[in-house]
């Protein structure tokens, strides 16, 4: 017993003490491979039960949502006249003016559909394993979206799987942007051991309302960029407070993924220069 | 032997499993923690030895499945696997309401030493998410996994009767210590 506990605790100092090239990373990503396979199969042999149980739990709601989607859609078919109207006028203005802008979402970047093959059996691990890695040009903080917003980030690629981290995470962190005030700040956790996430660092004069979408925020200082691009949904503000002590607003921000019921995800890798300078002369073809 | 590497096979299944299908599975804000309780089940009938060696290589599994840090899953699961053996052999070696105690008992004690322990490697999870939130559905669902699971570990390693033990006590820890039986 004494021996298996030695050896565990060798195998956290040395995963800690070496390189993300070092024996262990090399065994873990090898051992990766060899349980991809079975991992894979075991999801396959999993599906139709999870899809019999969401079912299920759906048809007790469907009455309900069925109602409030049709609400819903007609706000978002007003909201996209408006919209369409806006991008044209976008468009034109930034023919107008020569604007060059650096990578944008979704244009700028290439998406790499994946499935969700493994997840922590625990609570601690707000990550999940996608099935495809530096194989399939994962790079290491690449953004991971679903249609209905950011999830996450990657931060761990072996071969043929990767590691990504949860926007509920505690060490998740990202810039965001209220479409509504244009109010910028910081989503992340609250205090050490909650786990609501606010929206952190946005001054007092802005005035931001339960409601306002947040978008990512895709900021570059000098060399120095946001490892998210600018555009990607992010969440609603659920609430809003301030005390005179506080220099910033305290936010509360409602991430719209349900990352608990993650079963497929979409990897943002960013396109070449080349890559871009092609889809670009494509679009301008079309 | 062949029993220890039934085990190892049964528990590295359970791992991928757990890791595919049984970790979506939510319920009230639960996750079953399958390995877990397969493991007690396991260490329970099989004793300290193989209870710790099975705890070992599980986590080794997860950790390497969900690309987590080698070795964390693994140092807690041995712990779970040698003090749950060691409980099987003294009081309950084969009795569903042992296991279930074994159970319960164990899941918390889990839940609080992992929290424990990525504190101390630098990660910050919410103390109030997984001891309040997540804690209470997963020890029912745990004890309700419970069941089946100790009566499929039960189909596949034959209890240890009396004379068995005694065979293990009167020579010492012959079979690794795992036979020794008071009472």
């Amino acid at each position: 017993m004494l021996g298996l506990v030695v050896l565990s605790l060798a195998l956290i100092t040395g995963y800690f003490r070496e390189s993300s090239g070092g024996t262990v990373h090399n065994l873990q990503s090898t051992g990766t491979k060899v349980l991809h396979p079975f991992q894979v199969a075991a999801d396959q042999v999993a599906l139709p039960f999870r899809d019999l149980a969401d079912w299920a739990s759906s048809l007790s709601s469907a009455r309900n949502e069925n109602r409030a989607l049709r609400t819903q859609v007609d706000d978002l078919r007003r909201q996209l006249v408006i919209n369409q109207t806006a991008a044209q006028e976008n468009t034109r203005l930034r023919g107008l003016l020569a604007y060059v802008d650096g990578p944008s979402f979704p244009a700028g970047y290439r998406s790499v559909a994946v499935t969700v093959i493994a997840r922590a059996p625990s609570e601690f691990d707000q990550r999940i394993t996608i099935s495809a890695g530096s194989d399939s040009g994962l790079r290491l903080h690449d953004p991971v979206v679903t249609e209905e917003g950011l999830v996450g980030q990657v931060t761990k690629v072996a071969a043929t799987a990767a590691q990504v981290t949860l926007v509920t995470d505690g060490t998740f962190a990202v810039s965001v942007l209220d479409l509504a005030s244009s109010a910028t700040g910081i989503v992340r956790h609250g205090r050490a051991g909650s786990d609501t996430l606010v929206l952190d660092r946005v001054t007092k004069d802005q005035v931001v309302t339960p409601g306002d979408p947040v978008v990512t925020a895709g900021w570059r200082y000098g060399n120095l960029a946001s490892l998210f691009p600018r555009g990607i949904p992010f969440g609603t503000v659920s609430s809003v407070g301030q005390i005179d002590t506080d220099l910033y607003k305290q936010i509360q921000v409602q991430p719209l993924v349900d990352v608990s019921a993650l079963h497929s995800v979409i990897v943002l890798v960013k396109k070449s220069v080349s890559e871009s300078a092609t889809g670009a002369a494509q679009g301008a073809g079309g | 032997m062949i029993d220890g590497v039934k085990a190892l096979v049964l528990l590295c299944v359970v791992a991928v499993l757990q890791t595919a299908a049984f970790s979506d599975v939510q319920i009230l804000g639960g996750t079953p923690d399958v390995v877990l309780v397969v493991l007690i089940g396991v260490a329970l009938l099989r004793g300290p030895v193989t209870g710790a060696l099975a705890g070992f290589l599980a986590g080794l599994v997860l950790d390497v499945a969900t690309l987590d840090t080698p070795g964390v899953t693994s140092l807690l699961l041995v712990l779970v696997g040698y003090w749950v053996g060691r409980y099987g052999e003294t009081f309950a070696h084969d009795r569903q309401p042992g296991a279930t105690l074994a159970v319960v008992a164990m899941t918390v004690v889990y839940a609080i030493a992992a929290l424990a322990l990525r504190a101390v490697l630098g990660e910050s999870p919410s103390p109030r998410l997984v001891l309040v939130d997540h804690l209470f559905p997963s020890l029912a669902l745990n004890a309700l996994v419970g069941v089946p699971a100790f009566w499929l570990c039960r189909r596949i390693f034959r209890p240890l009767g009396g004379p068995e033990r005694y065979a293990g006590s009167a020579g010492g820890s012959s079979s690794g210590g795992e036979t020794e039986f008071v009472g």
